[in-house]
């Protein structure tokens, strides 16, 4: 039995395959349209604010705010199953995307995770891709 | 009471009685079974049925296999699936689609065996596959479902100062009822919950934690179920057996996650207002509301949204058994089946929302509100704080 691994998102779906392929830079991108200034994230083909649709893809600092969280203690993933608890969170980029991500670096999710806090990408490196995980700016 | 909408009426309910079927049916034979129940309770029987509202939750091409497992030939078919919402919008569909002479006796039909199945919707899994490019940007995190309405409580608790205490509440109320209903014990008993009584608020906060902060009381149960509504025209509705429900109002909306966006707020705040408007009701005056209880923090934002009380005070307005049956004076009553937390959640519920508030209507509750007029169903399908849709349908007898 090989250890359980943490699901990863797939480079064929063409919405999202830019996304993922830039996290080989340890980029975090998002979309604005030249046309409307619309930030799109989730990354898509189309331009959600107008019809003119000039998508041009930008590079966010990687830094951002808590939105809301939840400290999971309960899961069926064989690999989640072994992180609880665990953290995951809404993070709003200081670009404006508003992403779902961990939170890590942290020594007790349940005392020192807080709505507001302020928080900048860690990277974990895979095979094709690297996953933005989160952690305290200020560590 | 002023002249209001009878462009349709529900005139045939069935809420199929197993919670677990051990595999041994599948969602079709539930859906057929509850379908010639219902319309068994309106007087009619298959032939009269010429329009068909479904999910897709029997598989294939929805309407069309249902049609033909059913042995009908429908002049309507509508397939609309918005999740747990469904049953709302075929509602709304159904009034429209009648109203206009289009059909005269909708079918409604739901099957699932998901507790057979064991498809991990309710305290440790996840909810849709990983077909949609939004569901292909954060399978690494590891949000459960749940994890997804918990960050929606978390925000509410952050925002509005609301307690784990209140939102116990939602979860004692509707137990309250399910311990009343007979099929509610029997599907706590086959679903083996361990401790079938009423329970209070410290019961629930004291419950096992699932997703901070959403405890194991506050998470709806996994359940095999189904049932069917019967709705016709007011010209079939005179002839029936029971006497009609009448469809007042309905509202339907979509809302997402957006940069910026307030995640407290569900679609109910769009699709209640139409919902009411067109009913020429005000939430003051509903008696029951029946409410898609997925978990609390659903319940206490829709009662915000529809307009019970002002957004963010839900965790005050729902306090101290508020939402009981037998407290007609201070609101409506909440989920008098039970609900999904305590009596039926395969999935989808929106169906017993339609069923329990005909119910009621009828006089035919296990918790009866005295007198009872005016009723509110609301769906919410897909994920509260994340992509979801919400129906409204407005009901009142004659």
């Amino acid at each position: 039995m090989s250890e359980p691994k943490r699901p990863l998102p797939n480079l064929h779906d063409p919405d999202t395959r830019p996304f993922w392929l830039a996290t080989r830079e340890k980029v975090i991108t998002y979309q604005q349209c030249n046309a409307c200034g619309t930030v799109v994230f989730y990354p898509r083909g189309h331009c959600t604010g107008c019809l003119d649709g000039q998508l041009v893809w930008k590079d966010s600092a990687g830094i951002g705010t808590v939105y809301t969280y939840s400290v999971v203690r309960q899961s069926y993933h064989p690999f989640f199953r072994g992180l609880v608890p665990y953290a995951v969170a809404w993070v709003d980029l200081d670009e404006g995307p508003r992403l779902i991500s961990n939170i890590v670096g942290i020594e007790d999710p349940l005392r020192d995770l807080s709505i507001g806090m302020r928080v900048r990408v860690r990277w974990e490196e895979h095979d094709e891709l690297s996953i933005p995980l989160f952690e305290p700016a200020a560590s | 009471m002023t002249a209001r909408s009878r462009d349709a009426a529900i005139v045939g309910i069935h809420e199929y009685p197993s919670r677990d079927v051990e595999g041994a049916v599948s969602p079709l034979q539930i859906k057929a079974a509850s379908a010639a129940r219902a319309l068994e309770d309106a007087g009619l029987s298959w032939n009269d049925v010429d329009a068909i509202y479904d999910a897709g939750d029997g598989g294939g091409m929805g309407g069309l296999n249902v049609a033909e497992y059913f042995g009908l030939k429908p002049r309507v078919i509508d397939t609309t699936n918005v999740g747990g919402s469904s049953y709302e919008y075929h509602a709304a569909h159904a009034k429209r689609d009648i109203a206009r002479g289009r059909a005269r006796v909708a079918l409604l039909s739901y099957g699932s065996t998901a507790h057979s199945n064991v498809r991990r919707i309710g305290v440790g899994g996840r909810g849709f596959g990983a077909d949609h490019p939004a569901d292909n940007m954060d399978p690494f995190a590891g949000t459960t479902l749940v994890a997804h309405y918990a960050m929606v409580a978390r925000r509410h608790m952050h925002d509005y100062g609301t307690t784990s205490e209140q939102l116990a509440e939602i979860g004692v109320a509707t137990r309250c009822h399910a311990m009343r209903n007979p099929e509610a014990v029997k599907a706590m008993e086959d679903l083996e919950f361990l401790d079938i009584r009423e329970t209070t608020v410290d019961d629930v906060v004291n419950s096992r934690m699932i997703a901070d902060p959403l405890h194991l009381l506050d998470c709806c149960m996994i359940s095999d179920g189904g049932g069917a509504v019967v709705i016709a025209a007011p010209e079939v509705a005179r002839d029936c057996r029971k006497p009609p429900v009448w469809l007042l109002g309905a509202g339907e909306a979509t809302r997402y996650p957006e940069n910026g966006g307030d995640i407290t707020t569900t679609a109910a705040a769009q699709s209640g207002p139409d919902a009411f408007g067109e009913a020429g009701v005000t939430p003051q005056e509903i008696d029951v509301a029946m409410i898609y209880d997925s978990f609390s923090i659903t319940v206490l934002a829709i009662l915000e949204d529809l307009g019970f009380c002002p957004k963010g005070d839900g965790g005050h307005w729902v306090e101290g058994g508020r939402l009981r049956f037998d407290r007609p004076a201070d609101g409506p009553a909440l989920n008098t089946d039970g609900g999904g937390l305590s009596s039926n959640h395969p999935g989808m519920r929106g169906i017993f929302l339609l069923i329990e508030a005909a119910r009621q209507l009828r006089g035919e509750s296990c918790s009866q509100v005295n007198g009872a007029k005016l009723a509110v169903a609301h769906g919410n399908g897909g994920i509260l704080g994340s992509r979801h849709c919400a129906g409204t349908v407005i009901l009142g007898r004659d």
